[in-house]
């Protein structure tokens, strides 16, 4: 098994930033600690949207809605019924993913476009009823204050539960796309009528990677709350889902840890611009044009597209020399 | 019986009454829209923006000509002018290159520009709400019989709709523009090959959209308290009815303003706190039984 990993060059670079990760807050400052962890449960999320959205090719324009839902499924679980904390965790993700199913059972017939449309307008129908029933999930304030369990409620133990969990789900989601349906998902995605006339059912596989994508961004959702012990509605207004999709593509939607990069790029960003000024969708919005227009496949794609090119003409070198 | 009565009662008359005349602002803004993605095939999320900053030129060309009466109606030509200049020179330099990427780079490209534009605002007209009066003949509010009161301004609004319905109609079906654009939306490239700039029927189209989101920012200014944020919910709204009554057709357009603008105003006297959910459910319900609309789309 080690030996497998360790051969694996992709294992060894994951490995070492594990233990980076590991080692981060015993020398970095609270601040930066928050930041990581906000980073980590971000990149969870964009990674779970790049599963429909760049190997299933199904047009998730809102994904923000199972985060949100899965936040405040574990902060209302966790305020009114009175159990046990852990059991929010639990609740949240189910919820998220509950909530996904019911909502792609109503949108999976339509393609592409009207699918996106059909769950922006699903999504915020969710948005509305949160933001407004002030007397279930406080309306626009959120909810703020909740109890966190005794052994998570220090930061770093809430930066390691983080890092656990999304180290967790995120090995998880590759295996999944490693695994024999992730492949039928991309064959899907390449060619759905294809795929449909050997026999495979297309729409039962992208449902069932909707569940998938919302359960984790469910989780995502959960871990917001531990980091914030807060919820607010923007959680799953619209705006936020773009962003998301900008994750994606910023770092590169057909790599797997593209999201993440890109999730970790955007935070950052977020992060050091409004230290500095209160205009923080100008850059974004300037960045984003730039990677439309001159990166379109995103930071990993295009590196990864580099690194291939550079394999190809070592690999092609001797034949030339032969020939 | 009571029920009924309630039912039936002059406030639901007033009320559906306001739903007409948000139909009309939605209905501006949503053709616009509409036109642009039945010719370009953009879902474009700057639309939204465009009618933001059409409000709030609204504001300062009415403050600039000391408000009252012809500040009102200076405002009501210049902004959606001004929004239209802005979107030729948008056009011209970014959105030409890219029509041919797919629907996912060109949403994400608009919202990029919405983000610009967001804070664009922002910094010209600061975060303070800002609010423009109506001249004065259009203030207050008419009393049609017993206790039926039509504001006036919603009056003028509903007077307002077959002016823009007409002309936009003898422009899709009547001018030469009109017709080229149509033919362009089924096939741009025989288009191009029969000898016509399909660049710049592109162009006109795109302008004349957003020319629409402007005047609808600025038509609706006196009746909002124009807010940084007016962009996105307006957005989305213009987004769904469009879906709902079909890609790119025109009457579609007004049957889904129609469909939401009434659902808004009577859910609001219906169930006060949620009112605003009932629009939502009527577009998930259309969409149910009607996946791509309930008019013929353009595609």
């Amino acid at each position: 098994m080690l030996k497998r990993i360790f051969h694996d060059k992709g294992g060894v670079w994951t490995i070492a930033g594990l233990v980076l990760l590991f080692l981060f807050p015993l020398f970095l400052s609270r601040f930066y600690v928050y930041l990581t962890s906000m980073i980590l449960l971000t990149g969870l999320l964009a990674t779970s949207l790049n599963l429909p959205l760049g190997y299933g090719g199904i047009y998730q324009f809102h994904h923000a809605v199972f985060y949100g839902a899965g936040a405040y499924a574990t902060a209302l679980m966790i305020q009114k019924s009175g159990l046990s904390p852990w059991l929010g965790f639990i609740v949240g993700p189910l919820v998220a993913a509950l909530l996904s199913l019911i909502m792609g059972l109503i949108c999976i017939r339509l393609s592409k476009l009207y699918f996106g449309m059909l769950q922006l307008s699903l999504g915020s129908l969710v948005w509305i009823v949160i933001y407004r029933w002030y007397s279930f999930t406080g309306g626009d304030n959120g909810i703020s204050g909740i109890p966190m369990p005794d052994v998570i409620s220090s930061q770093k133990a809430t930066y390691y539960f983080v890092l656990l969990i999304t180290a967790v789900s995120v090995f998880c989601m590759y295996r999944i796309i490693k695994s024999p349906f992730g492949r039928v998902l991309q064959g899907i995605r390449d060619n759905p009528v294809r795929s449909a006339m050997i026999g495979i059912n297309v729409h039962r596989h992208q449902l069932l990677v909707l569940v998938i994508a919302g359960f984790f961004a469910g989780v995502a959702g959960s871990l917001f709350v531990v980091v914030e012990t807060s919820v607010f509605p923007d959680m799953l207004f619209w705006t936020l889902s773009l962003e998301i999709l900008i994750m994606c593509l910023l770092g590169g939607m057909f790599t797997f840890f593209g999201p993440f990069l890109g999730a970790a790029i955007i935070i950052c960003m977020r992060t050091f611009i409004s230290g500095y000024t209160d205009y923080w969708t100008l850059p974004l919005g300037i960045l984003m044009m730039l990677v439309i227009f001159f990166l379109p496949d995103g930071i990993l794609g295009y590196v990864e597209e580099k690194l291939h090119k550079g394999f190809r003409e070592r690999a092609m070198e001797p034949a030339v020399k032969e020939s | 019986m009571d029920f009924i009565y309630t039912i039936i009662s002059p406030s639901l008359l007033t009320q559906i009454f306001v739903g007409l005349g948000r139909t009309v602002v939605l209905f501006i803004v949503a053709s616009g829209l509409s036109l642009i993605l039945g010719v370009l095939r953009i879902p474009n999320i700057w639309h939204g923006s465009l009618y933001m900053v059409g409000a709030f030129v609204t504001f300062t060309v009415a403050n600039a000509f000391g408000g009252g009466t012809t500040g009102f109606w200076m405002a009501i030509l210049i902004a959606p002018l001004v929004v239209a200049l802005v979107s030729l020179v948008v056009e011209r330099s970014f959105f030409q290159h890219l029509y041919e990427r797919e629907h996912l780079m060109l949403l994400l490209l608009t919202f990029a520009f919405s983000l610009v534009f967001g804070d664009l605002v922002k910094m010209v007209w600061g975060t303070g709400y800002k609010s423009v009066s109506a001249p004065r003949f259009l203030e207050g509010s008419v009393d049609l019989f017993k206790g039926v009161t039509l504001t006036r301004y919603n009056l003028f609004l509903v007077l307002i709709f077959p002016i823009v319905a007409v002309a936009l109609w003898f422009l899709v079906n009547k001018t030469k523009i009109g017709k080229i654009s149509k033919a362009a939306a089924v096939d741009r490239e025989m288009v191009s090959a029969v000898g016509i700039n399909v660049s710049w029927v592109f162009a006109t189209v795109f302008v004349i959209g957003c020319f629409l989101a402007g005047l609808g920012g600025a038509l609706v200014a006196p009746t909002v308290s124009i807010s940084l944020g007016m962009d996105h919910t307006l957005i989305m709204e213009a987004f769904l009815i469009v879906i709902i009554g079909g890609l790119g057709n025109m009457w579609g357009a007004l049957l889904g303003a129609l469909i939401f603008g009434m659902a808004q105003s009577i859910g609001i006297l219906a169930w006060p706190q949620f009112g605003i959910v009932f629009p939502y459910a009527a577009v998930i319900v259309v969409l149910l039984f009607r996946p791509t609309g309930l008019l013929k789309s353009t595609w």
